[in-house]
């Protein structure tokens, strides 16, 4: 099957520190494939670099046989790539819906209006509609520094589905949620973006979280890939147990 | 969403400000021309702060708006109070136009030093050209109104008063209809996180060059109604003072309300008049007290008195149970 995402001999070095050697990667259609791998490892500059954020020093990427490896995160989004972050990046001072609303706007083909309310029918419809699919009705008209860090997390995942994305990234969906509430979260997310997200990857810490929701693993290791497979072979892997989940199952 | 009043509310009301004009004293006339004004190019400011930038040199498209509609005027004898306020704005704008891309790539402190810098480029510039009078400058005669002439000082200073107060009413208007808009949105989410914008398709140099062209068509066709009250023109106009004047009032006003830009404006215009006629050797003191006052009990500028009132009066006093619990649980 051909590759959502393919990337071939992918380098980055920040001065001595090498954040990405040589990574050549395939993503199929459809798969949920989970980035794991020690801090520092290169799982974040991996993002960076597939979402145009940082720029590789070498090598390729490619959507869809496109090549993607120099366009700006803008382009990168407009061509059917989207990510949320570790620390979710949200508009504050605005409420989910607006936040949502920025996102339905800039998932419009026309330019942003200059007269069109900026929660005009459809586009608060459509922010309200992916609030709900994460149970966030309740808290669509709450200035987001009034939210908790978990209900964040929702919503800078719903933002980044609102332009029903070719391949979605996930940095650490997880983080901050206590360990009670991760699988219920971690449901909540796959099934919120089940309609729209076909193929995910997600950098995750939580090895619990990795063999339940991955069907793919890819190790990380001082930029380099340890192990690429399925998640019961990659973390009975003797190195990535010695190197990346220091022995966690 | 933030709702405030409905556009035909606010033609009433700028109806009814420019008839009161008529039964204001002579020398509030003037006062409220130079007040409507200064609002407009502070407005300008406000809609430009609203994607988190601030103009140190808004003088530059003030003074480029006045001495366009100056040059204009001599040359080619407009007098026309509309047509030169529209060649100010024209003027203001397509400068802005020019320069606006390559400055929306800055931002912060660079893009307020920029800002004031080219304000300043022309200020040297204005003050070496003996053909625009150099440092003194230079008159144009009194303004018209579709052909009809004012030699009744009081006439003329209502002209003047109604077209400003009409023109930045309309202004206002418009940019409460922008601020709602989903370029108004996308402008505050610039604001607090232009990459975030950024990764979810927008432009956020578009969003900021499309505000700062705005904020130079007010500012063009505010420097056409200085131009127009006090019949003369001089470097003075690009100087960082002037500038800096403008930021006063739209740091007095805040950036969530338009009509916040009217108070304040008419609030300094007022503490400047009297402070100077009973303090005339301490007045600047009296201005930085009051802007000190206003930093220090409303930081968010005088706009937020009643747009906090409006929020807490929509937002829900407590969280509702079952988002309480949802955050609990996250």
């Amino acid at each position: 099957m051909k590759p959502v995402l393919s990337v071939r001999g992918l380098d980055k070095r920040f001065g001595a520190v090498v954040a990405a050697d040589a990574l050549s990667i395939d993503i199929a259609p459809s798969q949920k494939v989970s980035l794991i791998g020690a801090n520092g490892a290169g799982k974040t500059t991996f993002v960076n670099m597939v979402t145009g954020y940082l720029k590789p020093d070498s090598g390729s990427i490619e959507l869809d046989g496109m090549d993607i490896g120099r366009r700006s995160p803008r382009h990168v989004a407009r061509l059917g790539i989207s990510r949320s972050f570790q620390i979710p990046q949200l508009f504050i001072e605005l409420t989910a819906a607006e936040n949502l609303a920025v996102a339905v706007s800039g998932a419009r083909a026309q330019a942003l209006s200059f007269h069109s309310p900026a929660e005009a029918q459809g586009r608060r419809d459509k922010a309200l509609e992916l609030l709900a699919r994460f149970g966030l009705t309740d808290v669509a008209d709450r200035p987001i520094l009034e939210l908790a860090g978990g209900v964040r997390k929702l919503v800078d995942i719903a933002m980044a589905l609102v332009r029903r994305p070719k391949l979605l990234l996930l940095d650490e969906p997880t983080s901050g949620v206590s360990a009670e509430e991760k699988f219920a979260t971690m449901d909540r997310v796959i099934h919120a973006i089940a309609p729209d997200a076909a193929t995910i990857v997600f950098v995750e810490h939580d090895m619990e979280i990795v063999g339940r929701y991955a069907d793919r693993v890819v190790a990380f290791y001082q930029g380099r890939i340890l192990a690429d497979g399925n998640p019961h072979d990659v973390l009975k892997d003797p190195e990535v147990r010695r190197y990346v989940t220091g022995g966690a199952q | 969403m933030k709702q405030g009043l409905h556009p035909l509310l606010m033609i009433a009301l700028v109806a009814a400000v420019t008839l009161f004009g008529r039964v204001l004293p002579t020398w509030t006339l003037s006062l409220a021309t130079v007040a409507a004004s200064n609002a407009l190019i502070a407005l300008g400011i406000v809609v430009l702060a609203r994607t988190g930038n601030v103009s140190f040199g808004q003088g530059l498209f003030f003074a480029a708006g006045g001495y366009g509609v100056a040059l204009i005027a001599n040359v080619w004898g407009v007098t026309d109070a509309v047509a030169q306020m529209i060649i100010g704005a024209v003027c203001g704008g397509l400068l802005g136009l020019v320069i606006g891309p390559l400055i929306a790539r800055y931002s912060g402190i660079f893009f307020g030093m920029l800002t004031l810098a080219l304000s300043m480029v022309l200020y040297g510039a204005l003050v070496k050209s003996t053909a625009l009078g150099g440092s003194d400058g230079f008159n144009v005669g009194r303004p018209s109104l579709f052909g009809m002439s004012f030699n009744d000082p009081r006439e003329a200073d209502f002209m003047l008063y109604a077209v400003s107060v009409i023109t930045t009413g309309f202004a206002g208007i418009a940019a409460t209809i922008l601020f709602r808009s989903e370029l108004g949105l996308a402008s505050l989410a610039v604001r607090e996180n232009n990459l975030r914008v950024e990764y979810l398709g927008i432009s956020a140099n578009l969003v900021i060059t499309i505000n700062f062209v705005i904020a130079a068509i007010f500012a063009g066709a505010s420097g056409a109604f200085a131009l127009m009250a006090q019949r003369h023109i001089d470097p003075q106009f690009a100087y960082w003072t002037t500038s800096g004047e403008f930021v006063f009032v739209a740091v007095l006003a805040g950036y969530q309300s338009v009509a916040a830009v009217f108070v304040a404006s008419m609030a300094l215009e007022l503490v400047r008049s009297f402070s100077n006629l009973y303090l005339p050797n301490t007045w600047q003191l009296v201005l930085g007290v009051f802007l000190l006052c206003v930093i220090l009990f409303l930081p968010r500028g005088i706009g937020s008195l009643w747009i906090r009132e409006r929020q807490k009066r929509m937002r829900p006093t407590a969280a509702t149970p079952i988002a309480a619990q949802k955050e609990a649980a996250l």
